[in-house]
């Protein structure tokens, strides 16, 4: 068996299932290119689930009815109505959270789904509160998966109007001093409506030229001018009535009005199509290109990016206009991409979704992956920031979290009952990346379920 | 008041150079009796809100509803003197302070002048003079003194992966509640004999089960807390009193908390902000119970990346700034006042016309704690925890002797 099969089998993909790695075996590269357009169908657990705007109604239906709960009985609202709001939003995410791991555990198409991973993690929105919570698995299935296939800018122009990223980031509310809504409110000397940078700053920041991508705190501000209006239909205040609730709803009201100049060129388009510009310019912008390329070199090949790699990646990205699927073609045929077997320490949801996967097995609840991966430091769809998770060795290697990967191995080695040949496992899941070392640890075990543990917690097993 | 606030704060910095002309000093043990709480306040933490410049004239004007009350009025700051009063949520701190126990610095920022999180938490934590800078922390970089080898609890994360201000050469540990069950000690030997040839995964175990040992021993740490996020603060600042309490245990804890981006909808007495201090305060108050005597040999050090916009934004919340505020907490402070070189709100003073303009460098904090607290050579900081930063001088007189 070649090496190259398990490296595109647990790095580039998402751990191997029993008996995959002979299918793979026959041509690896192969295996992995022939994923990137994704399944010919969606998974039924995606199907299944509800769209954002049901979704977005209900919990602001919801959060509507605690606050009239509030206000009439004059202080804390009956826990009733409190409970309902909260318990609503947890169903949405346990639900999502659930649908995902299903996916990611029982995949034929491993390889384009940890790009979908990356896409969502690189456009982050974060389950800190409601509504997006509630939002976060439909965001990924609405404004991710359908665009990995595509160009980069059609990706970027989807997120950007997706109501998780929009709430997330405070846009729907962010209003250009000079727009008809700005003057009136003003004028009127009404609570001082204006401006918020938060989702200006982030597209730049960390969407696409990335920190070191040469703009500057004007540009932040007059882009955020810009992206006025870019909002939701919907909401309880009057001056949002307009639009169908919870979807995307571009607000000429407080648009700003007038030319914009970023980063030196000037947007002469009225309304959405002014932000639209800038965003497809800022998709083809050779930072983006180099700011996106060290991303993805970093999330399958290296902590630390070989930078001529990046700059191979790069220039792919600008000759092919951002197009994805060239660009993760060409990760796959970059030949360094292949030189180090275990190049990459597995984040807690690598880990636990490749020991779903080394069982043949899916998780029976979203409450019992939330759980676990809450415990070692990776909250499911929660990385507490826009910027996403992060993807070093450095940052999930804790001392704690590698005691909590051991404990919670020993408890999935424990239910595994004494079934599972742990060296039948390791040649499974690792073929002739399995150590010398560590077979013989397996080997020693006492039990069966301890040679589990072993495997599970081995250097190569905890590496990608 | 501002002429105060600028002599206590030249009284505290130390005047001219570094004396550049001193020996050579080996590095001796430093005194293991003293503790040190790291607080990392991810997400910009708004310092005009946490101290309020109440004295200003143009404060309310320029904080608008922001603008909380003066000191002795309903829902008013809590005075630390003439100028500032700290956010009426802050009653424990505020406490410490009327004991000595607390100081606030004010106008204080790492080097970083741009307003992303992620490089200032870097900036922050990695102690660095430009961006690229290092990928360890200077704390990792300070403990080389006091130990902090393999198996060494000398400094620990309350938190199941390493912040970067602890990451680097320096073996460290980290810890949080389970909810899990035990591995057997079996089980446990044999992992440890399979880690043998691999350093990563070898340190790491054994910085774990050093921690286990500890938090077994003392007891009471295992279940996981539920809870929003201010509970959260009181159980990791519960737990890191009890390592720090505990015999051999570690003498640094390293703690973070995020969710200080106020953008939207922040309030100024009451509101999503106040509750956030809320919990950092009665996590203080916990330390202190938690730690008992060994308070009085205790600094905490509460810093945020950088501060926020002096003005409101279009959704009552503030965005990224500059300059902001830190706290030294601690039986161990000479404290008792607002030390800063306070620039003021004129319009001419703002940083860009929007901040607070940072006239202290926050490392000459870290610096100084670093120096007269933990005892740290002079030399050996200048020279491995914070290089390039000759410029900048250790703040004096911080601890009490």
């Amino acid at each position: 068996m070649k090496i190259e099969t398990i490296v595109a089998a647990n790095r580039f993909g998402l751990g191997a299932k029993p008996g995959e790695l002979p299918q793979i075996d026959k041509d690896p590269q192969g295996w992995l290119l022939q994923q990137l357009e994704g399944p010919p169908q969606l998974p039924a657990e995606i199907i299944r689930l509800p769209d954002t705007a049901n979704v977005l109604v209900e919990v602001q239906e919801a959060r509507r009815m605690q606050r009239a709960a509030k206000r009439s009985t004059d202080g804390e609202p009956a826990p009733d109505v409190v409970r309902k709001s909260g318990s609503i939003v947890r169903r949405h995410y346990l639900q999502q959270t659930h649908a995902r791991f299903q996916v990611a555990t029982a995949t034929d198409y491993p390889f384009h789904e940890r790009l979908v991973h990356f896409w969502t993690n690189h456009f982050a929105v974060s389950a800190d509160k409601p509504p997006v919570s509630a939002l976060v698995g439909l965001f990924e299935n609405e404004a991710i998966r359908p665009n990995v296939s595509g160009k980069f800018a059609d990706l970027l122009l989807a997120v950007e109007k997706h109501p998780a990223m929009l709430v997330y980031l405070d846009n729907q509310r962010s209003i250009g001093p000079n727009s008809k809504l700005g003057k009136r409110a003003n004028r009127r000397r009404e609570q001082k409506v204006g401006l918020n940078e938060n989702l200006a700053r982030e597209i730049l920041e960390l969407h696409t030229l990335g920190v070191d991508g040469g703009y500057t705190q004007d540009d932040v501000t007059t882009f955020a001018k810009i992206m006025t209006g870019w909002s939701l239909g919907g909401g309880d205040d009057r001056r949002f009535a307009v639009g169908t609730p919870g979807e995307f709803t571009f607000r000429d009201s407080i648009h700003e009005p007038g030319k914009q100049t970023v980063l030196g060129k000037t947007y002469k388009q009225s309304g959405m199509a002014q932000g639209e510009a800038i965003l497809r310019d800022l998709a083809l912008h050779p930072a983006t290109a180099r700011f996106i390329a060290g991303k993805l070199v970093r999330h399958f090949v290296a902590d630390n990016p070989p930078p001529e790699m990046v700059e191979r990646i790069a220039n792919v990205f600008l000759e092919s206009d951002g197009d994805l699927p060239s660009v993760h073609a060409a990760l796959v045929t970059d030949e360094e991409s292949w030189e180090n077997t275990f190049g990459k320490y597995k984040s807690p949801q690598d880990f636990v979704i490749s020991a779903f996967r080394a069982f043949g097995r899916e998780p029976d609840n979203g409450r019992l992956v939330v759980g676990a991966l809450d415990l070692m430091g990776q909250t499911p769809y929660r990385p507490g920031s826009p910027a996403g998770w992060p993807d070093t060795a450095a940052a999930w290697g804790g001392a704690d979290a590698l005691y909590k990967r051991i404990e919670w191995s020993n408890t999935v080695a424990r239910l595994a009952g004494g079934r599972v040949n742990p060296l039948d496992l390791a040649d499974s899941v690792l073929g002739p990346a399995l150590g010398r070392h560590t077979r013989t640890a397996i080997s020693r075990a006492e039990s069966f379920d301890q040679g589990i543990t072993l495997f599970l917690v081995s250097p190569e097993f905890q590496r990608r | 008041m501002i002429m105060i606030s600028r002599r206590i704060f030249l009284q505290r910095m130390s005047v001219g150079a570094l004396a550049s002309g001193m020996p050579a000093i080996g590095l001796a043990r430093a005194d293991t009796d003293v503790r040190l709480v790291l607080v990392i306040l991810r997400g910009a933490v708004d310092g005009l809100a946490l101290a309020a410049p109440y004295g200003e004239g143009k404060y309310k004007s320029l904080r608008g509803e922001l603008a909380i009350a003066d000191p002795g009025q309903h829902n008013g700051l809590l005075k630390l003197d003439g100028l500032f009063g700290l956010h009426p949520a802050m009653v424990n701190t505020h406490r410490f302070y009327e004991d000595g126990q607390a100081l606030v610095i004010h106008a204080a920022a790492t080097p970083y002048r741009e307003r992303s999180h992620f490089d200032g938490q870097d900036f922050l934590e990695s102690g660095a003079n430009k961006s690229g800078g290092s990928r360890d922390g200077w704390l990792n970089r300070a403990i080389g003194p006091l130990g902090g080898r393999l198996g060494d609890q000398t400094a620990i994360a309350l938190a199941p992966n390493t912040p970067l201000v602890l990451r680097g050469a320096n073996s460290v540990s980290s810890w949080a509640p389970s909810q899990m069950p035990d591995a057997d000690e079996a089980t446990l030997r044999r992992i440890e004999a399979l880690y043998t040839d691999d350093e990563f995964f070898a340190t790491r175990f054994a910085q774990a089960l050093s921690s286990q040992d500890i938090a077994g021993e003392v007891g009471g740490m295992g279940n996981r807390t539920r809870g929003n996020e201010a509970q959260q603060m009181k159980t990791a600042m519960e737990s890191a009193a009890k390592f720090l309490s505990a015999e051999n245990g570690p003498t640094i804890a390293v703690l973070e908390a995020g969710g200080w981006d106020t953008h939207a909808n922040q309030g100024a007495a009451g509101g999503s902000l106040a509750d956030r201090f809320r919990g950092l305060d009665d996590g203080l108050a916990a330390l202190q119970k938690g730690l008992r005597h060994h308070w009085n040999n205790t600094v905490v050090a509460v810093v945020t990346e950088f501060g926020r916009t002096v003005k409101v934004n279009g959704t009552r919340g503030t965005d990224h700034g500059t300059a902001t505020a830190a706290l030294l907490v601690g039986g161990a402070i000479n404290g008792g006042q607002v030390v800063a070189d306070w620039p003021g709100l004129g319009n001419s003073d703002l940083y860009e016309g929007r901040d607070l303009y940072p006239s202290t460098d926050l490392r000459s904090v870290f610096k100084g704690v670093l120096s007269e607290h933990m005892q740290i050579p002079s030399a050996y900081i200048e020279r491995e925890v914070f290089p390039d930063s000759s410029s900048v001088a250790a703040m004096r007189d911080l601890i009490r002797t």
